[in-house]
């Protein structure tokens, strides 16, 4: 069992600025996320847009630094590391993004693209760093051909096998996926995940998995932390999330996706209104004003995330204010 | 009478290369108060035979159709005068981007009055308590002060449902919904597609939904037809398609679905979708199909049983299929 990478109150602020007149204000994208994961497997980060998941991938890849908290990867501590060790660090991190034409250089040939991050970060021969390439390329299923063309000769599947290889070029041992598979169609979408489950298998890798979609995260997850306003709410392994949901937002997150089946009719929550802004979050409990179960403490106090049931969930109606009730 | 009868809609774009077919035969009907589904992936031409519908296709576009009316008007021979005053009035569309869609330089309730004044003869104080009456019967808050919003000042949950206000403004008989959620968080998906069923149920009209989700299909639609690179590929009642798909598209399409998946890895559909000069000869879906013959490979198939095919299957099972080792 090695762990990969490890996060403490994970938190990241943006200050905003709101005209002349208004002072600057503070946005709480990230406001204490804690996880790890290991080789070899996937958290899934499951959320509404606005809740915290891209941010929370800026810094896990190095992008932008915590504004508290602490983040361990591979062994060292990322806050206040060195220039030298974070760039060696960098290197052990990969991302893919979600929209894969915009990620791909369109005047830059495959090969090339592949060969960059080798060029940039190792002292490789041009012969090694082509075979490397080619080698990749065979690997996530593209064929030889393909190294001399360019991005837009591709299809929108490819294009992400593409993004994929380029990521493993630096045989990276965690491998950030930010919404990978929601630009393309579903039967697309089955060669992508197909080829990341092949690839985790063969390299041993550990995946932060981020998405909208939860039947996509039910299929590849192990893990699954769902966030709303930049909080988790819930955290724990893909069995307890979705078949004893216990936070009210996850249940409705589960009732709201459409099921590809039309004999099966199940209440579904529905929740009103829309997701706050993040720069006016409400009291206490930020889901509370479209929460189905709020009661009294929920607009004072902000519950913490306590274990319940085996999994972590953040809500007072599950974990009770009071340390003197049945509190876990 | 049906409320709109398609027979055999072809679209072609002239292109640079040629004429660039993006429809191909399609004949559908709805009824009033019925709920259709055209699913397909992207290129299959659910978007572009609507838009022909519509009559808001470029003039690179050559619409050809044995037969399309609309109430028993024959929309291919109608006037841009007479067409103006039924788009919008009686047929009307709600568009994929509900941000892209409205025009930023006006407000909400500027842009909902104009079809109104357009079509409906009421006086200005009528159509601003029409207009206010709208938007709270697509439920968005304190309907008097958004009317003076602009799009901007909108999420996009807020958008779409302007954009649905717009659409019904003036009683459509029949409504035409294009991904009407696809740019949308789950929550606010489930909430637009129970106001849209919700809307069609009480005013009894026709809505055709064009989506790529299974899950929305099955959650919503009454008929649905599965398009494939340009074709109808199958037309069935959604449970029965769920239950016994009859083309090996639709069957593979369902079962690359995470929903339905057993194990790890996706039954994937291999290949891609056929572009403009990679057309294969025989049946279109020949090239990624398991069950292609050579008869598949050369000859155009029949439709048997409401599927474009040669072998339709019947509860898994190819119908005079030669067997596998032909297949090959």
């Amino acid at each position: 069992m090695s762990i990969v990478v490890t996060a403490r109150d994970l938190a990241r602020y943006y200050t905003v600025s709101r005209g002349a007149f208004s002072g600057h204000a503070t946005l709480k994208a990230l406001d204490g996320a804690s996880f790890s994961i290991e080789r070899g497997k996937t958290l899934a980060v499951v959320g509404e847009s606005g809740c915290g998941k891209s941010t929370l991938a800026r810094l896990i890849t190095m992008i932008e630094t915590p504004t508290a908290g602490s983040l361990n990867i591979a062994g060292q501590e990322i806050v206040g590391a060195s220039p030298a060790a974070l760039r060696a660090l960098r290197s052990r991190v990969q991302i893919v993004f979600q929209n894969p034409y915009g990620s791909l250089n369109p005047r830059q040939k495959i090969g090339h693209a592949l060969e960059e991050p080798l060029l940039v970060n190792t002292t490789m021969s041009a012969k090694e760093r082509s075979e490397k390439a080619r080698a990749m390329m065979a690997s996530v299923g593209l064929r030889p051909e393909h190294y001399d063309r360019y991005p837009h000769m591709f299809s929108g599947g490819q294009r992400q096998r593409i993004a994929i290889a380029r990521a493993l070029m630096l045989d990276p041992e965690l491998l950030v996926l930010d919404e990978p598979v929601s630009a393309l169609d579903v039967s697309i979408q089955a060669q992508v995940l197909n080829l990341l489950a092949d690839l985790q298998e063969r390299l041993n890798l550990a995946y932060l998995f981020i998405s909208h979609d939860l039947s996509v995260v039910r299929h590849i997850a192990d893990d699954v932390m769902v966030m709303y306003l930049g909080r988790a709410v819930e955290q724990g392994t893909r069995a307890q999330i979705f078949d004893n949901p216990q936070h009210p937002y996850t249940k409705a997150l589960l009732s709201a996706t459409p099921q590809p089946d039309p004999e099966r009719k199940r209440e579904r929550i529905v929740l009103t209104g829309e997701l706050p802004s993040p720069l006016k979050p409400p009291s206490g409990c930020t889901f509370h004003p479209r929460c189905p179960w709020a009661f009294e403490p929920c607009p004072r106090i902000n519950p913490a995330l306590l274990a319940h049931d085996g999994s972590l969930v953040a809500c007072h109606a599950v974990n009770p204010p009071e340390p003197s009730m049945k509190a876990a | 009478m049906s409320l709109l009868e398609i027979e055999n809609l072809t679209v072609e774009f002239k292109t640079g290369s040629g004429y660039f077919r993006a429809v191909d035969g399609v004949s559908m009907s709805v009824d009033k108060g019925e709920v259709l589904a055209i699913v397909g992936e992207s290129g299959s031409g659910k978007s572009v035979s609507m838009l022909a519908v519509m009559g808001l296709l470029p003039w690179t576009a050559k619409v050809t159709a044995d037969r399309m009316r609309f109430e028993g008007i024959d929309l291919l021979k109608l006037g841009a005068n007479e067409r103006r005053k039924i788009i919008g009035k009686d047929i009307a569309m709600i568009f994929q981007e509900p941000m892209s869609s409205l025009n930023p330089c006006f407000t909400v309730g500027f842009q909902l009055m104009e079809a109104l004044k357009e079509h409906l003869d009421m006086g200005k104080a009528e159509r601003k308590a029409r207009a206010v009456e709208l938007l709270r019967l697509v439920g968005i808050p304190s309907p008097e002060q958004r009317l003076s919003a602009f799009p901007h000042q909108l999420s996009g949950g807020m958008s779409q449902r302007v954009m649905i206000a717009m659409a019904i403004s003036c009683n459509p008989k029949l409504l035409i919904a294009d991904e009407p959620t696809t740019a949308l968080d789950v929550t606010i998906q489930a909430q637009i597609l129970d106001l849209l069923v919700k809307l069609q149920k009480e005013t009894g009209m026709g809505l055709v939904l064009i989506t790529h989700s299974m899950g929305v299909v099955a959650e919503t639609a009454e008929r649905v037809s599965v398009q494939y690179a340009g074709q109808k590929v199958e037309e069935q009642a959604v449970k029965n398609l769920f239950r016994d798909p009859h083309h090996p598209y639709t069957a593979a399409l369902l079962s690359a679905l995470p929903e339905r998946a057993k194990g790890r890895k996706l039954p994937s559909i291999p290949g891609v979708v056929p572009g403009q000069f990679d057309r294969p000869k025989g049946c279109l879906f020949s090239p990624r199909c398991q069950l292609a013959t050579e008869l598949c490979r050369t000859t155009k198939p029949p439709r048997i049983d409401g599927a474009l095919c040669h072998y339709p299957l019947h509860d898994g099972v190819p119908k005079n299929h030669p067997g596998k080792e032909k297949a090959a």
